[in-house]
This record gives structure tokens, C-alpha cells and sequence, in this order.
């Protein structure tokens, strides 16, 4: 059987696979990181976005073996070891910006990347178009976006903290 | 899906003599397409000879009075390359409605345009700018290239290895995206070349297709009111649950307009 070696949240993991394996079964089977969801397993949902070498994509649609010596970040490689919140996830919580959860993970993901992408900042127009591949069944997506904008200012230094929902 | 051998070549010389050595055996670029249709059990390639580990098929070069693409450039660098942008800028805006951003980190120019799915957006690029596809053994005008439904000249151990699109003074691109699955119901690229004018349309008939009439109005004057004149015939277009082969021609001449709009 082949075998893959790739660096998860900073740790090297070298698992066996067949070559049709995808990657998001090697991080929820083989690795127990079962934060990453399958939501359409048809390329279109987003629940499944990782980071790859730094890029997000949509794990259901690579096979683990084309991600041999690759970078993988998954949602449980952003908090800090002391448990503290990436801004992001900080931000979700704040702005109500989840209900199930299910689509969390891969809109983190995905939300991170974007806001990485544009170090200018973003406007709400490029941040619904930055979210055109993760679909949310329950929230209305409003929340997501301002949760987004506020982890932002904090990301790109131009909020110390996170605004809060409230204001 | 069912399982196959896995190969990484480096070399263009090296895919081609797998591919060549067994039939069954299929070339993967961005996946994108390709694996969605395996999960699909849709066909059963013995192997897939991945071509990321291929430099001779990455980069984005001037060459003479045309902009050389290699195969294996993913969209999301096509929409914010510098020299994309400074040449076509249209085709940098096109790439960057490719799908979401997930999609255009892996998908690739070279594994659209040897898919050719009728919807898909770089077919009608090419066919406007008139490009040449370059592969590992000839050079192959668009005009040549796209055969029908989900077919090219291809040959099956064949790799495309570049695109090269000469320099417009002016292009530009318009689509009416379906809202499921945002793919075009309709496309149309317009652009004004060294060897012409160029109107290619995608999303609205089986293989994306240039408009001659729309070209030779353009060709006398270019303008807005010259695409509006011209009626597409629904004749052969698609007819499904999304529209009617009439709704569809008549968007032909709607994104023509906004085409020539897009770029001014
Ligand atoms: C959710 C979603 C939305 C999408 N939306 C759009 C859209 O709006 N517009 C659009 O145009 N596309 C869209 N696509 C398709 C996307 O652009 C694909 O990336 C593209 O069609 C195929 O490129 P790929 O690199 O992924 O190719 P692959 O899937 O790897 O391959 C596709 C085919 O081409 C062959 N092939 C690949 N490379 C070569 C080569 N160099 N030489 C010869 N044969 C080769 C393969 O064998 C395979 O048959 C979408 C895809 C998804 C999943
Ligand atoms: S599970 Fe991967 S996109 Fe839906
Ligand atoms: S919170 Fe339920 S799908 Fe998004």
C-alpha cells in the first residue's frame, strides 16, 4: 500500500493509504481530527475546507496521496496551546455566527484564507463573494459576514480586540 | 471510487510514455473535475499520472506579442498574476469567477480546456483571443481544438502543456451564472486581436462555439449597439431545466452587450 507523510498541525504523520483515499478521510479516520466535516462529499459545500501549504481547499477533493509533504492546517491546529481562540473562531462565538455547526470548521477555514489574501482588508461584498464555496444551511450568512469583518480588524492590526456584537 | 495506480512524474516525456503505455491510464492536474467524476464511479482509469510535480507545465511568460500559460497554472494565479493582468485583464477577471476560491487554488487552465465542458469558461476565452493549445508533440489553433461535448483533439496519451493567447488591444467577458450551480447558463468573451475580432460563446450550446455574425458587426463597429443587432439562432442550443434553448440565445446577445461593455 502507498504511503503519504504530511505535516498536520504541525506534526508529521506518515499513514497508509490506497491511492484512492482522499485526504479528509486520512484527517477523520486515520487521524481522529473530526473537525473537518463532510457535508456533499460533491466538491460544493465547504464543510471540509483545510489549508494547504498555507491555501484553502476543499479536502473531499484531493486525494491524501497528492498531498504527499504538504503543510495541513485543519481547525484544530488554530487555537493556541493554552486554549486560547484563533481571532476567528473568537469572532464566530462573538457574533452569533454559527447555530448547528456544522459548517463551522470549513467557514473558519475558508475565512481565514480570505482575510490572509487581502491584507488590505475587505469589503462586505468580497467577503460574501470569499464565501461563495461554503454553504451554511441555518445561520442566513449575515453574522458570518460580520464576524469575518471584525476578526479582520483584529487579525490585520487595525483593532486591538474584538469589537463587540453588541455595539 | 474505484482504485487505480498513482504515478507523480517530472517530466512531460515521462507522462506521456505511461499515458502511452496503457490506455486506461488518465492524467490529473487540479482534480477539480476528474475526481468529483470517479467518486461518481463515472469512469475507471487504471492509473492517474499527476501532473503537479511537473515544472516544464507551471509558469506564465511574454513571448513575442502573446501571453504564454502553462498547464498546470491554477485559476486563482491566472486572476491575480501581474503580467494577466496587465495584458488581458479580462482574463483575469474571467478566471477569477471560476467556481469559489477553493475550486480555483487547485483547478487548472490546462484541466478545463482539455475537459471542455460546454459551461466551463476558458473555452470561449480561447476561442475569442484565438489561442494556440500547445501539447507535448504539435500546436493546435482553438478553431481546431474543441470538438463537442466534453471532447478536443486530444489524443488520449496526449498532455497539454500551454496555452498561448496573442494580446488584445481589448477584450472583455460576461456570464449569467446559474444560481445552483453557478456555472454559465450562457458566456460570451469578446476581444479585439491581432488577427481580429473574436466573439466566443460557452454555456449555451453543447461545446462552446464562436459567433461569426457577432464578429463581423463588431469587426465594422465596435460597439454595444453592434452586438445588439444580432439575434442568435436557438437552433442546437441546450434545453434543459434551467432554460430554454430560446432563453438561452437570447442571453447570448444580452452578455454580448455586456461583454463589449466589460471591455470598453
Ligand atoms: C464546485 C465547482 C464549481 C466549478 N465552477 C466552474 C465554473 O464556474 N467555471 C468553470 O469553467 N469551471 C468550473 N469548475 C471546474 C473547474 O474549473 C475545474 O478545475 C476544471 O474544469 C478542470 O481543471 P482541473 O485542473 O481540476 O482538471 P482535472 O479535474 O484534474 O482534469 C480534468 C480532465 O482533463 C484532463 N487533463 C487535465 N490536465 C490535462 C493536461 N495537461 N493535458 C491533457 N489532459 C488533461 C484529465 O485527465 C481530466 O479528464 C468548477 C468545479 C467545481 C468542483
Ligand atoms: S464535503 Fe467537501 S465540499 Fe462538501
Ligand atoms: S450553522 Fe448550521 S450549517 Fe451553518
Amino acid at each position: 500500500m502507498p504511503q503519504v507523510t504530511l505535516a498536520v498541525n504541525g506534526t508529521s504523520h506518515t499513514v497508509e493509504v490506497e491511492a484512492r483515499t482522499l485526504l479528509v478521510e486520512v484527517l477523520r479516520e486515520k487521524l481522529r481530527l473530526t473537525g473537518t466535516h463532510v457535508g456533499c462529499d460533491t466538491s460544493q459545500c465547504g464543510a471540509c475546507v483545510v489549508h494547504l501549504d498555507g491555501d484553502s481547499v476543499k479536502a473531499c477533493t484531493i486525494l491524501a496521496i497528492q498531498a504527499e509533504g504538504t503543510q495541513i492546517t485543519t481547525i484544530e491546529g488554530l487555537a493556541a496551546a493554552d486554549g486560547t481562540l484563533h481571532p476567528m473562531q473568537e469572532a464566530f462565538r462573538e457574533y452569533h455566527a454559527l447555530q448547528c455547526g456544522f459548517c463551522t470548521p470549513g467557514m473558519v477555514m475558508s475565512a481565514i484564507d480570505l482575510v490572509q489574501k487581502h491584507p488590505q482588508g475587505l469589503s462586505e461584498q468580497e467577503i460574501r463573494e470569499g464565501l461563495e464555496g461554503n454553504i451554511c444551511r441555518c445561520t442566513g450568512y449575515h453574522n458570518i459576514v460580520k464576524a469575518i469583518a471584525a476578526a479582520a480588524d483584529v487579525m490585520q492590526g487595525r483593532a486591538g480586540q474584538l469589537a463587540s456584537a453588541a455595539e | 471510487m474505484y482504485d487505480f495506480t498513482y504515478h507523480k512524474p517530472a517530466s512531460v516525456a515521462d507522462a506521456v510514455a505511461i499515458l502511452a503505455a496503457d490506455p486506461d491510464a488518465k492524467p490529473i492536474s487540479g482534480g477539480m473535475t476528474l475526481l468529483p467524476a470517479l467518486k461518481h464511479r463515472l469512469n475507471r482509469p487504471s492509473a492517474l499520472v499527476d501532473l503537479s510535480g511537473i515544472a516544464e507545465l507551471r509558469g506564465i511568460r511574454q513571448d513575442g506579442g502573446a501571453l504564454v500559460i502553462g498547464a498546470m497554472v491554477k485559476h486563482y494565479e491566472v486572476a491575480t498574476d501581474s503580467q494577466v493582468m496587465a495584458a488581458i485583464p479580462a482574463l483575469a477577471r474571467m478566471a477569477s469567477t471560476i467556481g469559489d476560491t477553493q475550486v480555483r487554488n487547485r483547478g487548472t487552465i490546462g484541466g478545463s480546456l482539455a475537459n471542455n465542458d460546454p459551461a466551463a469558461d476558458y473555452p470561449a476565452a480561447a476561442l475569442a483571443l484565438r489561442a494556440t493549445l500547445i501539447t507535448d508533440r504539435r500546436r493546435i489553433s482553438a478553431d481546431d481544438f474543441f470538438l463537442g461535448m466534453f471532447t478536443t483533439a486530444l489524443e488520449p496519451d496526449e498532455l497539454l502543456v500551454a496555452v498561448s493567447f496573442p494580446v488584445p488591444q481589448k477584450a472583455g467577458y460576461a456570464k449569467l451564472r446559474n444560481p445552483a450551480s453557478r456555472y454559465a447558463m450562457a458566456g460570451v468573451f469578446v476581444a479585439q486581436g491581432p488577427q481580429g475580432v473574436g466573439v466566443g460563446v460557452n454555456g449555451a450550446g453543447p461545446c462552446a462555439f464562436r459567433q461569426a455574425e457577432m464578429e463581423a458587426a463588431l469587426s465594422a463597429a465596435w460597439s454595444v449597439e453592434s452586438v445588439a443587432a444580432v439575434k442568435q439562432s436557438p437552433d442546437e442550443l441546450n434545453s434543459d431545466i434551467h432554460g430554454s434553448a430560446e432563453y438561452r440565445a437570447n442571453l447570448v446577445t444580452v452578455m454580448a452587450k455586456r461583454a463589449v461593455a466589460d471591455a470598453g
